[in-house]
């Protein structure tokens, strides 16, 4: 399917409840044709030639960012690397002077993560740069939504109607937000399991069901999006164990032997093996956990694409 | 305002001039690769791929379509929304093949630099050549010219040509000169 006019409505990608269906289709849709140029001998294009990209990480990542590097480079951006650990934030200066600061030696995007939720939509209000979310603490990672989807969208063709679990610590996750967003606005169906003190109260709002048995959750869904449990944002202790959390709600090859179907695999990444996921899981045929990896560099070339054309 | 430039016939006598000139100039047949530019060169191409098993029992390596959105001179300097980027299917190794380039219009030989380009990123050909059934005399921009011209016309400032009754009907029956309101360029696709 082709969608309208090739640009998006928004100059900036804050979050999937900011953006509309078809901005959602849009991305997904130019993706492809970033795949196809992924897949070239020199896989290089010069669409963003003149355009400079700040990635400003405030926070450690290892996949978003070597991602949104790859996907800039690949486009010709000119591109800055910064991290919080190496900048004048350790002296104490506020994020709004350093992106400011950064934006006036002439930027024309930035890419942050930041640990604070909501920090990208203060600067958006501040800004003239187009600003693309890479995370805000446990509030939304729209790209990684986009990328789950279009790994999905590539096995089933839509979304429409499709049977899709949410697994794990949804509490301290920002990549369940979007995905439950992202998942409900192209029409598929989801449901949440995860033991009820790492699921945020009035989840359902977000049309979602919540299923706390993993085997009854497992025998519905059709691909299941395997959470990773977030040792570092575990404040409240609330966890008993790591191995009572493994034995209740890790993804074991022996449940899904049992259930006898063929259900798709989706991780976000970095991997707890053992914990919340099985090796022989991770790693099994129906796994697409490599493919959104792939998939990630299209998504994000085609959001830096169809940003840089927005007015600001 | 219109007038027209090729009727059906003429377009018909076009099209298998052009077909016998890629059989006699294009060199060993089974080396080369016949590109139509997307959107309106791939219809040329094919036209010209339905024809050409008229004229020789040898066929070409292969045909295919090229998009050559993402190698645009002027992404950052349109106001108007971007345009969609379509298939482009080469499923050949094109190192040391001779390629033909097909498109609609040579206007100001800017969709032409940017295929040079885009195709440069699938590897290094041998040779590249041009085909265009039509071109506008006079209005380069870039120092490009077709190899293989279906017909040249010297068109004015303020005058578009257009391929087919409508420039999105995937048959072509005859090719117009438009009078515009505006200084518009032709139908190429990057002006």
């Amino acid at each position: 399917m082709k969608v309208g006019p090739h640009r998006l409505s928004s100059p900036h990608l804050l979050g999937i409840r900011e953006m509309s269906v078809r901005d959602m289709e849009l991305v997904l849709e130019t993706a492809d044709s970033f795949k196809e140029v992924l897949a070239r001998p020199i896989a290089k294009v010069p669409s963003l030639q003149g355009i400079t990209v700040a990635n400003m990480f405030f926070e450690n990542s290892t996949r978003t960012r070597v991602s949104f590097e790859l996907a800039e480079k690949r486009l010709s951006a000119d591109v800055i690397q910064f991290s919080a650990q190496n900048s004048s934030a350790t002296k104490g200066e506020s994020l709004l002077d350093m992106v400011q600061n950064i934006i006036h030696m002439r930027v024309d995007m930035v890419v942050l993560r930041h640990p604070h939720p909501g920090a990208v939509h203060f600067l958006a209000q501040k800004i003239k740069a187009h600003l693309i979310n890479a995370g805000d603490g446990t509030h939304e990672h729209p790209t990684q939504a986009l990328l789950d989807a279009y790994s999905l969208r590539e096995k089933w063709g839509n979304l429409k109607n499709r049977r899709i679990l949410i697994l794990g610590d949804v509490l301290h996750s920002r990549v369940a937000l979007s995905s439950i967003l992202c998942l409900r606005k192209l029409g598929a169906k989801v449901k949440i399991c995860a033991p009820l003190f790492l699921i945020p109260p009035g989840i359902q709002q977000l049309d979602v069901e919540v299923e706390p048995r993993l085997e009854k959750a497992l025998s519905w869904c059709e691909a299941v999006n395997v959470l990773r449990l977030q040792h570092e944002r575990q404040r409240s202790l609330v966890l008993p164990s790591l191995r009572e959390y493994a034995m209740y709600y890790g993804l074991k090859r022996a449940m899904l032997e049992k259930i006898g179907k063929t259900i798709l695999i989706l991780h976000p990444g970095p991997i707890n093996r053992g914990i919340e996921i099985e090796t022989e899981v991770a790693d099994a045929p129906q796994s697409l956990i490599l493919r959104q990896v792939e998939n990630g560099v299209a998504i994000r070339m085609a959001v830096l694409y169809l940003l840089s054309s927005a007015s600001r | 305002m219109r007038r027209l430039l090729l009727n059906d016939v003429q377009l018909a006598l076009t099209f298998d001039r052009l077909c016998l000139e890629l059989l006699s100039g294009s060199g060993t047949l089974s080396n080369t690769l016949i590109l139509g530019l997307q959107p309106r060169g791939y219809r040329i191409m094919n036209r010209i791929r339905s024809r050409i098993s008229s004229f020789s029992q040898e066929s070409f390596m292969g045909y295919g379509s090229l998009d050559l959105t993402f190698h645009r001179d002027d992404l950052r300097h349109r106001k108007s929304p971007l345009p969609t980027p379509l298939k482009t299917d080469l499923p050949f190794d094109i190192e040391r093949k001779s390629v033909i380039l097909v498109d609609d219009v040579l206007f100001t030989g800017r969709s032409a630099r940017a295929a040079l380009e885009a195709l440069w990123t699938y590897g290094r050909p041998y040779k590249v050549e041009l085909l265009v059934l039509i071109d506008r005399l006079y209005s380069r921009h870039v120092p490009i010219e077709a190899d293989y011209v279906g017909r040249s016309v010297n068109v004015l400032d303020h005058e578009r040509v257009q391929v087919g009754q409508h420039e999105k009907d995937e048959e072509i029956k005859e090719v117009w000169l438009r009078t515009c309101g505006t200084h518009e360029g032709g139908t190429s696709s990057v002006e």
